[in-house]
């Protein structure tokens, strides 16, 4: 059971735009396990939305292998894709955008098992898409509802519902619990780990939200500017952050206990174009302890077994009590 | 102790008489707010926090809606009997609002400097050339060059923008700001800059905050004290140390239990069971009794306010008796 359900080699995304190319994905690589959760974690712009989409290929990748049970995804023809399509869904972003407004909320649902005749006939349709309602708790009275008329977490719950339809073994979870409240977020997370294992469910889990992906993920890929910035196992990514984004973005999650007064990294700035970046650190303009070994893009090292990180000071960094001294005596 | 409150709301009831029936949005709300106070106003969707904060300024929208209360002063004056031309000197001037979604609220065919502008032209007694003037001192106030009044919003990110809509409402200095949820489209490391913003902002110019929020752990950073709100009362009030120490209801406990804990993330998460209730049809007695793990039969006949301290109190019938606890522990 140990072997790689997934693993994505080089995987590049660019678009082309007046201005230049978009480097949107640029050449990450990771593996999931089977049955178990990457989390991929990151703020608008790192390029997660899209490394979720081209691993489907909804998205036609620039460069890299896929590679799902061994076969690579970029490779099948338009029939081998919809049949492997089959194994792999997509739980979108936004429940409003997501669902069409005309069709009901059993349409919805039906819509896959028709298109792929998993069930026929109506009564046995009807019997799928009732039981799929219950798993994902949606109301039976809501059967004949159109989306405009459910609030955002039961819209997002015909979108699980839709996903497990197909009884896939690998979902992208694409931020599925940021438009839900917070009882209703524990619900779902529950309701997929629960769902996970009973039938061995394999999540790529998008989120921005840190606590989420926390509590969900065995392993966490953090994101910036279309690069993995690291990776680790969860409890080693949030025990010993290593790279000075994941400090930051650690550190700005509010948090609801009193007693945990942090000591908060602001870090300057926002997100800087993607298009084009020269060859340096994506991070060296916002960066605390940026310097001129910053000006080449770093490659992911491994600084202990498991925790690989992409930042060409980390062995400086490692002490950065010192650092910090010796930048506030700079500034002086 | 009355001149010194901004904000006085007594029993607030706002309902809207659609054709399928009458929506409860808020039930016997009351709330005061001390000058230079803030308080976090938290709940899930549908709670009634918006319409609460739309009450203030009477803008729910009148049909469907209905709002009666005993008493809605604003700074010691009536709202309620105000005639609008009154009204509108107050909007924008004295009492304004920074609304969740920065990529609507702003108006796409003007430049971000002429819509801060206009606010400040609307309620002070300065010419154009000045108000486009304080219109950039403003921005960079939020941390925008000032070079960029002349742009439009679609040329600014979302943190941006958001920092444009807290120009505008700040522009005219308001003794009162209603943030409804101002962070929640934002990535994380923006939201701690806009949080750090507004306490910045806010202790210069010692404005008073309803705060708005499902996040707890945004309230535990920047409020004074918490309101929890559910189906449209406000069912716990107190300080910070009250309420996130020495929590007393039910649904708080609820809440609290739904947040993933960072610092152990094998631990299931304990949602609150069911939905929020229908608010055409609520439930008798205490509106939480259907999800909750200690209801009695009292609680489906009445609910009463408990005063726990002078800061503290809680609607919860079951504290009527003399040893009801609830499972979480309180941290002194």
């Amino acid at each position: 059971m140990d072997e790689n359900l997934l693993e994505v080699k080089n995987l590049k995304k660019f678009f082309k735009t007046k201005r230049g190319t978009v480097h949107a994905v640029d050449d990450i690589s990771f593996s999931i396990k089977k049955g178990k959760t990457l989390g991929l974690v990151g703020e608008s712009g790192c390029g997660k939305t899209t490394t979720g989409r081209a691993i489907l290929r909804l998205t036609e990748p620039t460069g890299g292998q896929i590679l799902f049970n061994g076969r690579d995804i970029c490779r099948l023809s338009k029939g081998g894709l919809k049949k492997a399509r089959r194994d792999m869904q997509l739980i979108f972003q936004d429940p409003y955008s997501s669902l069409d407004p005309r069709k009901t909320v059993s349409q919805i649902i039906a819509e896959p098992i028709i298109a792929n005749h998993l069930s026929r006939g109506k009564d046995k349709i009807d019997e799928r898409v009732n039981s799929l309602m219950s798993t994902v708790g949606l109301a039976p009275r809501l059967f004949n509802t159109y989306p405009h008329e459910l609030d955002g977490g039961r819209r997002q719950r015909v979108g699980i519902a839709r996903a497990l339809a197909m009884e896939p073994q690998f979902i992208v979870c694409d931020e599925p619990v940021s438009a839900l409240d917070v009882s209703i977020q524990a619900q779902i997370l529950n309701l997929l780990k629960t769902l996970q294992a009973e039938m061995g469910l394999t999540f790529i889990f998008i989120t921005h939200d840190l606590s989420v992906v926390n509590h969900f993920s065995d392993e966490i890929a953090v994101m910036y500017l279309g690069k993995i910035v690291e990776m680790a196992p969860s409890e080693e990514l949030f025990a010993n952050p290593r790279h000075p984004y994941t400090q930051a973005l650690l550190s700005a999650i509010p948090v609801p206990d009193l007693s945990a007064k942090r000591e908060r990294i602001i870090i300057k700035g926002e997100i800087t174009s993607p298009i084009d970046p020269p060859d340096e650190c994506r991070f060296y303009k916002r960066c605390n302890y940026a310097c001129e070994a910053c000006r080449k893009t770093p490659e992911l090292e491994e600084v202990c077994p498991g925790h690989l990180v992409a930042c060409n000071r980390w062995e400086e960094l490692e002490n950065t009590d010192t650092v910090v001294q010796d930048q506030e005596e700079e500034a002086k | 102790m009355e001149n010194n409150r901004i904000l006085d709301i007594e029993n607030l009831v706002v309902r809207f008489e659609t054709d399928d029936g009458i929506v409860r949005a808020v039930n016997g709300l009351s709330l005061q707010l001390e000058k230079g106070h803030s308080i976090g106003l938290v709940g899930e969707t549908g709670a009634g926090k918006t319409t609460t904060a739309l009450s203030i300024l009477r803008l729910v929208p009148d049909p469907p809606g209905v709002v009666e209360c005993e008493k809605l002063s604003l700074d010691g004056r009536d709202i309620i009997s105000m005639p609008i031309k009154e009204l509108e000197q107050i909007r924008g001037k004295d009492v304004s609002m920074i609304f969740q979604d920065p990529m609507t609220a702003l108006n796409p065919v003007f430049t971000v400097g002429e819509q801060i502008a206009e606010s400040i032209f609307l309620h002070e007694d300065v010419s154009r050339a000045e108000a486009t003037r304080r219109a950039i001192d403003m921005l960079e106030l939020v941390g925008i060059p000032g070079e960029r009044a002349n742009e439009y919003p679609h040329q600014f990110s979302g943190g941006m923008k958001q920092r444009v809509v807290i120009a505008i409402a700040l522009a005219c200095h308001p003794k009162l700001l209603i943030a409804d949820e101002p962070t929640t489209a934002l990535d994380v490391t923006i939201q701690a800059q806009m949080l750090d913003l507004i306490r910045s902002l806010r202790e210069k110019y010692s404005t008073s905050l309803i705060m708005i929020t499902h996040d707890l752990g945004i309230v535990a950073e920047i409020c004074d004290e918490v309101a929890v709100m559910y189906a449209g009362s406000i069912i716990e009030k107190g300080t910070l140390e009250d309420v996130f120490n020495r929590t007393k209801h039910p649904y708080t406990e609820g809440l609290f239990n739904s947040i993933p804990n960072l610092n152990d993330r094998k631990a299931m998460l304990t949602p609150i069971q069911g939905f929020t209730p229908d608010p055409t049809d609520l439930p008798s007695g205490c509106a939480f009794w259907p999800r909750c793990p200690y209801a009695c039969e009292v609680c489906k006949k009445e609910q009463k306010d408990i005063r726990i301290s002078d800061t503290h109190y809680v609607r919860c019938s079951r504290y009527e008796e003399k040893d009801f606890r609830i499972n979480r522990k309180e941290i002194s």
